[in-house]
């Protein structure tokens, strides 16, 4: 028996299989991030006035990470028009670099996580804390890591806002203007925690909701990396097909796009 | 709803966020904390809103025969 609807709409609906297939998982999605989003809102409104933190984040990476995938979303529907078009050799070049901008997502996306995991708050037995990085740049230290290797002292570099010159003025992240190092005996500290997803709420849930985000970036450049690689077999046995395909994985890609477009000032501006 | 739609859907929306980006770095640049960075902000996502919207015309030009459903 011959399934129908797989290539041309269904006269009712105007739809083919696979479209309906991707609005209703999208439709899915959508409650996935809705969810979330709701959840960051109402953390955040309940959080104590002033309490919520600040300039975490890097503007200028978390700027050029929208650039690349406005530009990449831009590539994917150039990539259905050509075929389209009849044009398999210029669908295989914006598809080729879809996949390349989703790579460079995933890459800037995690030297900013690296960037975090190698961040630290230090609070001293004084009753004095200040943020900064460690000498050597290890990921995930704590006071029980310290004491387990009966490390004695760490060298501490503080960030702008103890001692440096204003990071603000210089026009760079917070995080990359930097005080004088000193070392810090591990006896005098009370407690070391790295700025990953268990150091503060607003951590936890920007972790949650990126890292969820970049899987999806991932399983999009997957699905269109194995599309470019099949598609000249798809060309020669059904065109239709193919263009189906390429503009459902486009359907996906965008909505993934989207998601970031709201992530992108909620998290980074507001 | 087709890809181009949704891309329709996604430029506009891509606009917003530019604009609005431009009115952040503009607003911290002429606040009492301003700072270059905050003008470079508000200038480069203006114009970025400006190529969007040039952008769309194109696309929409381009795909004139393809339908929106």
């Amino acid at each position: 028996m011959e399934i129908p609807y797989t290539v041309h709409p269904r006269e009712d609906t105007g739809l083919y299989n696979a479209k309906l297939g991707i609005w209703l998982f999208l439709a899915s999605e959508v409650m996935l991030f809705g969810a979330l989003f709701s959840s960051y809102i109402l953390l955040r409104v309940g959080a104590a006035p002033g309490a919520w933190p600040h300039g975490l984040l890097n503007i200028p990476i978390g700027t050029l990470n929208t650039l690349v995938l406005i530009t990449s979303s831009v590539t994917v529907v150039m990539a259905w028009a050509s075929l389209k078009m009849n044009q398999l050799s210029r669908f295989k070049i914006y598809q080729s670099l879809t996949v390349l901008f989703a790579l460079i997502f995933v890459c800037i996306k995690s030297f900013e996580y690296h960037d975090k995991f190698t961040h630290y708050e230090v609070v001293l037995k004084d009753g004095k804390s200040m943020t900064g990085h460690i000498e050597g740049s290890p990921m995930f230290w704590n006071l029980t890591k310290l004491n387990a290797n009966k490390i004695a002292s760490i060298t501490f570099t503080p960030d702008a806002a103890h001692g440096a010159p204003d990071a603000k003025s210089e026009g760079t992240a917070a995080s990359s203007a930097h005080g004088e190092p000193t070392k810090i005996a591990t006896s005098d500290i009370l407690k070391l925690e790295c700025f990953g997803p268990f150091h503060n709420t607003y951590l936890a849930i920007y972790f949650t909701l990126t890292a969820l985000h970049a899987l999806h970036v991932i399983g999009g450049a997957i699905v269109i990396a194995y599309i470019l690689l099949t598609a000249g077999r798809w060309w020669k046995k059904n065109p239709e097909q193919l263009t189906n395909r390429v503009e459902v994985s486009g359907l996906f890609w965008h909505f993934v796009d989207l998601v970031w477009i709201f992530l992108f000032p909620v998290l980074y501006l507001l | 709803m087709s890809l181009k739609a949704i891309h329709v859907l996604f430029i506009v929306a891509s606009t917003v966020l530019a604009l609005g980006f431009s009115g952040w770095g503009f607003n911290n640049y002429f606040s009492s904390e301003g700072a270059a960075a905050d003008l470079a902000y508000g200038i480069g996502s203006a114009s970025a809103g400006i190529g969007l919207v040039v952008y769309g015309c194109y696309f929409l030009k381009k795909l004139k025969n393809i339908s929106y459903l």
